[in-house]
C-alpha cells in the first residue's frame, strides 16, 4: 500500500522525492512533532525527577530521593487522601447521577432535547467559571447560607467550603454538577441500543417494568458503566482548574489535590525535581486506572473477534 | 423504555425531571441574575436574589472598566487574547489533523500505526508531565509569555483529538474510492482537496467545537506560561477573584463571569449535537 508502488515510471527517484516534498513533509512534520513531544517530554520530566533540581533543571542523579521526599510530605499525603475520597465519591456519584437521568430521560417524556441540553450546559463551559461560581454558592456568608438566614431560619448551617473536615465535598459537588451531563449522555446512547426485541419478548412474557430494567436492560450497561467510571477517574485525578477557582486547596491544605502539588512544587516553591516527580506519580495513579481499563478492552475485542 | 402508558408515575418522572433540571439551571440563574445587581445590593444581601434595579452597567464595567491587577482595563483585553490563542490554534490542530487522520487512514505509509498509536497516548498524559518541558522549549524560542507560545501549544496538543476524531472517521470511507483516483494520477492533495474534505463537513463540526471550547476553557497552560497582559481570560478571572478580595464587586465579577463563559455557551446552544457527538467520540476512543 505505500505510494511508491503507483509510482510513474520514466522518473528518477529524486526528482520524485522533491515531487513529493510537500505531501511528505505534511504528513509527516505535525504527526512527528506531535509523537515526538509526547515521548520526549515525558521522558524529559522523568529525568528531571531524578535529579537534584531546584530552580533551574540540572544534572544529576539523587535516586528515588525527590520521591521519597514528596510522598513523605504532608501536602501530598493530603493530596492523595482527597484524591481517594474525592474520587470516589464524585465517580459514584456522578455515574449514579448520569444513569438516574439517563433513564428518567428514556421514559419518552417530551422536551427531552430541552432536558438533555440543560443537563449537559456545564461541559460547555470552563471549571475556572463554574468553580468561581459555586465557591459564591458555597460561601456561607453570601450564598446559600446567607439567603437561608435571610429568609428567617437563622441557625441554618451550610458552611462546609470553610470547614476543614467538610470542604472536600464542595467539590465534588461542583464535579458532580458538571459531569454528570456527560455519563448521561453515554449511558443514554447504551439504553437506547438495547435491543428491542428482547425487551418485547419479555413483556409478553409478562415482565414488568422494573423487572425489564433489573433483568435485561442495566445488565447489558455494564461495558459502559466501566467506561463511564474510567473517564470520571481520568477526570478526577487531573482536577485542577475547578480546585483553584472553588478553593484554591483551602481552607488551609484541606482540599488540596497531587495537580495542585505538582503546580505547587513547580511554579511557586521552585523544587523542580520535587514538581516532576510529584507530576510522574500523577501519571502512575493514572495508569492503576488505565492499564487495566486497556487490558478489559482488549479481552472484550478478542472476545467479540472470535465469536 | 418498556411500559410508558403509566399515568401516576409519569407524574413522578416529569416532577423529579424538572426539579434535577431546576438545580442544574439554578447556578447559571443566579450568577445572571448577580450580573444584572448592584455590588452594594449583593452586599446588603445575599448571592442569590432578584434584582432591585437593573444595574446594565455591570456589563459595562466588567469589558472594559475594572482593574485586574494594576490594569483597568476590564475583561477585554484577556477575551481577546484567547480569542487571538483559540481561534487560530482551532484553525490549526483541525487542519492538520484532518490531513493526518486522512493519511493514516485511507493513504497508508510505512510506520502508520506506530505513529498514530503514540500520538493517540496524548489524550491520557497529564499536562503535568509536560509543564516543565514545554517551559524549558518555549523559553528557549522565544516565546514564553507570548499568544503565539499558547497557539503552538495547543497546536500541537490538539493534533491528539483531531487526528482521532478524523480518523476514525475516514476509515468507514471505501478505500476502492482512493484507489481509483490514484489510478487517475490524482496525488495525496488532490484527492484530499476532491474526495475527502467534500465529505468532512459532520467532522470537521464536531472538531472544531471540540477544540474551541477546550481551548478557550484552558487554564493551566495559560497560568502557567504567561503573565499579565499576556493571559487568556480564563486565567485573568481567577487573577481578578485575587485582586478584589478586600473589596468584593461581585455584581461585576458575575458579568465579567458571563461575558468569559459566553463564547463557548452560544457554540454549545448553536451545535449542540456535534458538541455531544463530540464528546462521546472521545470517550469511546
Amino acid at each position: 500500500m505505500t505510494s511508491a508502488v503507483l509510482t510513474r515510471p520514466g522518473r528518477s527517484a529524486a526528482t520524485e522525492l522533491v515531487r513529493r516534498l510537500p505531501e511528505y513533509l505534511m504528513i509527516w512534520v505535525p504527526l512527528l512533532l506531535s509523537a515526538a513531544h509526547l515521548v520526549s517530554f515525558s521522558l524529559w520530566t522523568l529525568w528531571i525527577s531524578f535529579t537534584p533540581s531546584t530552580l533551574v533543571p540540572v544534572s544529576g542523579w539523587v535516586g528515588l530521593r525527590n520521591y521519597t521526599a514528596v510522598a513523605a510530605s504532608r501536602n501530598w499525603q493530603i493530596a492523595f487522601d482527597n484524591l481517594l475520597l474525592f474520587g470516589s465519591a464524585f465517580v459514584l456519584l456522578s455515574a449514579a447521577t448520569g444513569l438516574i437521568l439517563a433513564i428518567l430521560l428514556d421514559q419518552r417524556i417530551r422536551a427531552e432535547n430541552v432536558l438533555r441540553s440543560i443537563f449537559l450546559y456545564p461541559l460547555a463551559v470552563s471549571f475556572v467559571v463554574t468553580g468561581t461560581v459555586w465557591s459564591w454558592l458555597l460561601n456561607p456568608g453570601l450564598g446559600i447560607q446567607k439567603l437561608v438566614h435571610d429568609l428567617g431560619w437563622t441557625s441554618f448551617k451550610f458552611d462546609w467550603l470553610i470547614d476543614r473536615d467538610m470542604a472536600i465535598w464542595t467539590i465534588v459537588i461542583a464535579a458532580i454538577w458538571q459531569s454528570s451531563g456527560f455519563a448521561m449522555a453515554l449511558f443514554l446512547a447504551g439504553l437506547r441500543s438495547v435491543d428491542a426485541d428482547i425487551i418485547k419478548a419479555a413483556q409478553i412474557d409478562g415482565a414488568g417494568a422494573v423487572r425489564i430494567y433489573r433483568r435485561i436492560i442495566l445488565p447489558s450497561l455494564w461495558p459502559i458503566t466501566i467506561t463511564v467510571v474510567v473517564i470520571q477517574l481520568q477526570f478526577a485525578i487531573s482536577t485542577f482548574d475547578l480546585v483553584r477557582a472553588l478553593t484554591n486547596g483551602g481552607p488551609g491544605i484541606a482540599t488540596q489535590l497531587p495537580a495542585l502539588v505538582v503546580y505547587d512544587l513547580m511554579f511557586q516553591r521552585s523544587l523542580l525535581g520535587r514538581g516532576a516527580a510529584a507530576a510522574v506519580l500523577m501519571l502512575l495513579i493514572l495508569l492503576a486506572v488505565l492499564l487495566p481499563y486497556a487490558a478489559w478492552r482488549y479481552i472484550q475485542r478478542r472476545r467479540a473477534n472470535h465469536a | 423504555m418498556p411500559d410508558r402508558s403509566f399515568a401516576p408515575s409519569r407524574i413522578l418522572i416529569y416532577l423529579a425531571v424538572s426539579l434535577i433540571a431546576a438545580a442544574w439551571l439554578a447556578p447559571l440563574v443566579v450568577v445572571v441574575l448577580n450580573s444584572l445587581r448592584s455590588n452594594e445590593e449583593i452586599a446588603q444581601g445575599s448571592m442569590i436574589g432578584w434584582p432591585q434595579q437593573w444595574a446594565w452597567s455591570n456589563y459595562a464595567a466588567a469589558w472594559s472598566g475594572f482593574c485586574v491587577a494594576e490594569t483597568c482595563a476590564g475583561i477585554r483585553p484577556y477575551m481577546l487574547n484567547s480569542a487571538l490563542v483559540t481561534i487560530p490554534a482551532t484553525i490549526f490542530s483541525t487542519l492538520l489533523g484532518a490531513i493526518a487522520g486522512y493519511a493514516v487512514s485511507l493513504w497508508r505509509f510505512r510506520g502508520d500505526n506506530w505513529i498514530y498509536g503514540i500520538v493517540t497516548l496524548g489524550l491520557f498524559l497529564p499536562q503535568q508531565m509536560r509543564l516543565l518541558p514545554w517551559t524549558i522549549v518555549l523559553r528557549d524560542i522565544g516565546l514564553i509569555n507570548t499568544l503565539t507560545g499558547l497557539v503552538l501549544i495547543h497546536t500541537i496538543q490538539g493534533l491528539s483529538f483531531t487526528t482521532l476524531f478524523c480518523r476514525n472517521y475516514y476509515v468507514a470511507i471505501p478505500h476502492e474510492l482512493i484507489r481509483a483516483a490514484r489510478i487517475d494520477g490524482a496525488g495525496f492533495f488532490r484527492i484530499f482537496w476532491r474526495i475527502i474534505l467534500p465529505l468532512s463537513g459532520p467532522i470537521l463540526i464536531v472538531t472544531v467545537i471540540w477544540q474551541f471550547t477546550h481551548i478557550w476553557n484552558e487554564f493551566l497552560y495559560g497560568v502557567t506560561f504567561t503573565t499579565g497582559q499576556q493571559q487568556p481570560v480564563t486565567a485573568a478571572l481567577i487573577a481578578l477573584s485575587a485582586a478584589v478580595a478586600d473589596i468584593p464587586q461581585h455584581g461585576v465579577q458575575s458579568a465579567a463571569v458571563i461575558i468569559a463563559a459566553l463564547p463557548t455557551l452560544l457554540i454549545y446552544l448553536l451545535g449542540g449535537k456535534y458538541f455531544v457527538r463530540g464528546l462521546t467520540a472521545g470517550a469511546v476512543k
